[in-house]
Parts: C-alpha cells; structure tokens; sequence
C-alpha cells in the first residue's frame, strides 16, 4: 500500500499529472472575486472565508475523476484488484495520495490567498484548521463517486452531480468554521460537525467505493 | 490447482458460455480457443476472480492468480524499473532482475514507459508477471504486437515458469510452440439463454 501511496504521489508530480491544476484554479478564482465584487474592504473581509472554503472545494472537484479513470484506461485498475492488496486498502491510499496532492496544498496556499482577499487577522489560524480537517472528506467523497463513475467515458460531468450535494455538509460547517472564527466567535459546534463528517467519511468511503469499483470492473 | 465444473460466465448480462469444465495441475499450460466473441476473455476474468460465474462452481486456493488482460497496465510516465518494482512492491517481491531479462529489457530500464514501443511495452507487461511470484498465470492475448523472437522469449519464461512448478492458462491465436493442452471453447457457446437470468445478474 505504501508502494502505491509512492506511485501516485510520483504520478501526480511528472508531466500530465494534474498537480497543480488545482491550485492554479484556486489561484485564480481568488484573484478575480475582488475584481468581480469590488474592492471594498469590509465586504471582501465577509466573504472571504466562504469563498475560499468553495475555492478549494472546486479546485478538489477539478483532479476527482483521475482518481480511478487512469488506472482504469491503462488496466493497472484490473492488476490492482488481483493483488494482493484489498479494493478497501486501495481506495483509502488513493483517496490520501488525492489529499496530499491537493488537500495538503490548497490548505498551505490558503492563507497567502486569504490576504488577497482581506480575510480578518483572526480568521487565518481557523481557516488553515478548517481546511486541513474538512478537505481530507472531500477526497474520500470524492474518492467514491470517481469510483462509481470509473466505467465511463467522460465521466465528468456525472461525477460532478453525484459529488456536489455530498459536499454540501462539509462545504456549510468548514465555511462556518472559517467564518465564525474569522469574527471572533466560538467555533466548537461547527468545527467538531466538520470533524465528524471527516471521520464518517473515512470510515465508510472506502467501502462504498470498492464496493462500487468491484461492480464497475466486472 | 484450477478445477473448473459446469461454468457458466456473462458479458454484460449475456451468458456468452455455459457448462465449461475444466483442471488445470501443476506444470501445465493451457490454451484457450475460440473465434472472436466467444468469451475467452469473459471466461478468464471470471477465473481471475474479477467478475463472478452466473453459475457453476470454480475451485481454487485464494491469491494464486497473476492476470494480465488486453492492456498492460503500464505508467507511462514511470520509467521501465519503476514500474516493475512498483508491482513487485505490492505483491511483496524484491527481485526484479530475472524479469527484466527474461524479456530482454536491460538496455531499456531507465527509459520512461512513453517512450517505448507496442512491443517493448508488452514485454514490460509480460515481465510483470514474473515479479509477482503468483503460481497461475492468466494471460489474455499475450502475444499481441510481439515479434517473433518475443514471442520465443515469452515461450521459453512460460516454458520455465511450468517447470518451476507453476501454471498458466492463456487466450491466444497464435502457435506458440507449447506442448500445453488445448481447449476449444466453441462447443460451451451460450445458446437460447437470453437475458432473463443475465438481468438479475447485471443488477446483484
């Protein structure tokens, strides 16, 4: 498993990887909401945790269909399922390798991001922990519905439709996170929500998605 | 190792094979033919375990099976011994040396999969079998894109492989010059079992 972990991690960083698309987006949108919205200060300020919760939401949504589709176009998909590793065990290590090649980074980018858009001085500590422990349930979500839709060709677009409303519970309580911390407020509810969620989310995701890849491969 | 009674294998709901017996013992090859559409491909991801049989019975110990399908599951931005030791990694076997020239692919190890050509990369594909240590091969047109002295070359590591105690039952066209059994698929079509049964199948 932790030759597969190092596989993907090599994949995702050499030509045609897809690292960095993500936070190319992430980039992007950031930078065009203040000309979009306007440069008022204390609008931006509002607005910010949210935009950058769904910004990095986006930007998980963009890598989601590599996941599986690539193993599957060149048949390393239908190796792994005879390998001695479970479907299970290869689903997790998928949905982490996702993480840390996008996950990981948005969360690390997020504050320098947060200053483009005058996030309050208090809200970047509760942003970073917002992402950090919510971002990991969009990969395993997102790490099922790329299973569901493995068989597909342009798969996409479906993708998106089963995901999204998935993503809603964790999009509401990271953003509330961000924004209740960014006003000084107590963030326990939300934050122990989004905790919840991540966990669910680990400790079922991956049975679903083999679940889901076992049905797909036959 | 491989017992085989009164299989009856589906593609895409349809049984496209009913009632296959077959044994497969140690040291043996075996040949699967059969005019295109038959099912020869249907029937050896059934025993690979990556579908299930709409009937019948398959008996074989767990983790013996190394299958390798149509496409060769080849990264193509890993280099050649990136991709061997990966699989061998996972199936929890350190030397790939005997593999990599087995098929002739020592000159190639530092070349990125991308660049190799039809052949070679079905050579890197083969050599993957030998580096997982499983004692059945499953092989669905090995020889597709080899030249003629690949083809001696996957032979004669065939040819080893049985002596070595193992196994290997493979879909193929071509002579390979194997004293292997042969199993003509054809007189096991499908016939007049539409899709009542195959519908409960394609939704279980």
């Amino acid at each position: 498993m932790i030759a597969l972990l190092r596989r993907d991690l090599v994949l995702a960083v050499r030509a045609g990887g897809g690292f960095g698309l993500g936070l190319a987006f992430f980039l992007v949108l950031s930078v065009l909401v203040p000309f979009g919205v306007g440069p008022e200060a204390d609008v931006l300020a509002r607005i910010a945790p949210g935009i950058l919760w769904i910004g990095a939401l986006l930007s998980c949504l963009l890598s989601l269909d590599r996941i599986f589709a690539l193993d599957f176009e060149d048949g390393s998909l239908d190796l792994l399922a005879t390998a001695p590793v479970p479907l299970e065990g290869v689903s997790v290590v998928k949905a982490l390798a996702h993480w840390l090649t996008t996950g990981l980074p948005l969360t690390l980018l997020a504050p320098g991001l947060g200053v483009l858009l005058n996030l309050p001085p208090a809200g970047f500590g509760w942003l970073v922990i917002s992402l950090a422990v919510g971002t990991p349930a969009l990969s395993l979500i997102g790490a099922f519905g790329a299973a569901l839709t493995v068989g597909l060709k342009r798969g996409g677009l479906l993708l998106s439709l089963l995901v999204l409303p998935l993503y809603v519970p964790t999009l509401i309580f990271g953003a509330q996170v961000a924004t209740q911390g960014a006003a000084g407020l107590d963030v326990g509810t939300p934050l122990v929500l989004l905790a919840g969620i991540s966990a669910g989310t680990l400790a079922l995701m991956p049975f679903a998605a083999a679940a889901a890849l076992r049905i797909n491969l036959r | 190792m491989l017992s085989v009674r009164g299989v009856c294998v589906a593609r895409g709901g349809v049984p496209v094979l009913e009632g296959v017996d077959l044994d497969l013992e140690a040291g043996q090859a075996l040949v699967l033919r059969g005019p295109n559409g038959i099912g020869k491909t249907t029937l050896l991801r059934t025993l690979a375990g990556l579908q299930p049989p709409v009937e019948g019975q398959i008996e074989m110990a767990p983790d013996l099976v190394a299958y390798t399908g149509h496409s060769d599951g080849v990264k193509a931005t890993l280099t050649v011994v990136e991709n061997l030791e990966f699989w061998a990694r996972v199936f929890g076997q350190g030397d790939i040396a005997p593999a990599l020239a087995a098929f002739d692919l020592e000159g190639l190890v530092e070349r990125q999969a991308q660049n190799l050509s039809a052949g070679q990369r079905r050579r890197l594909g083969l050599a993957r079998l030998m580096v997982t240590g499983r004692p059945i091969w499953m092989l669905d047109e090995p020889t597709v894109s080899l030249d003629a002295a690949s083809v001696k070359m996957f032979a004669a590591s065939v040819q080893a492989h049985c002596a070595a105690g193992g196994a290997a039952i493979m879909a193929t066209h071509i002579d390979l010059g194997l004293d292997g059994l042969v199993l003509d698929l054809s007189p096991y079509r499908a016939i007049g079992r539409m899709s009542a049964g195959g519908f409960e199948e394609a939704f279980e």
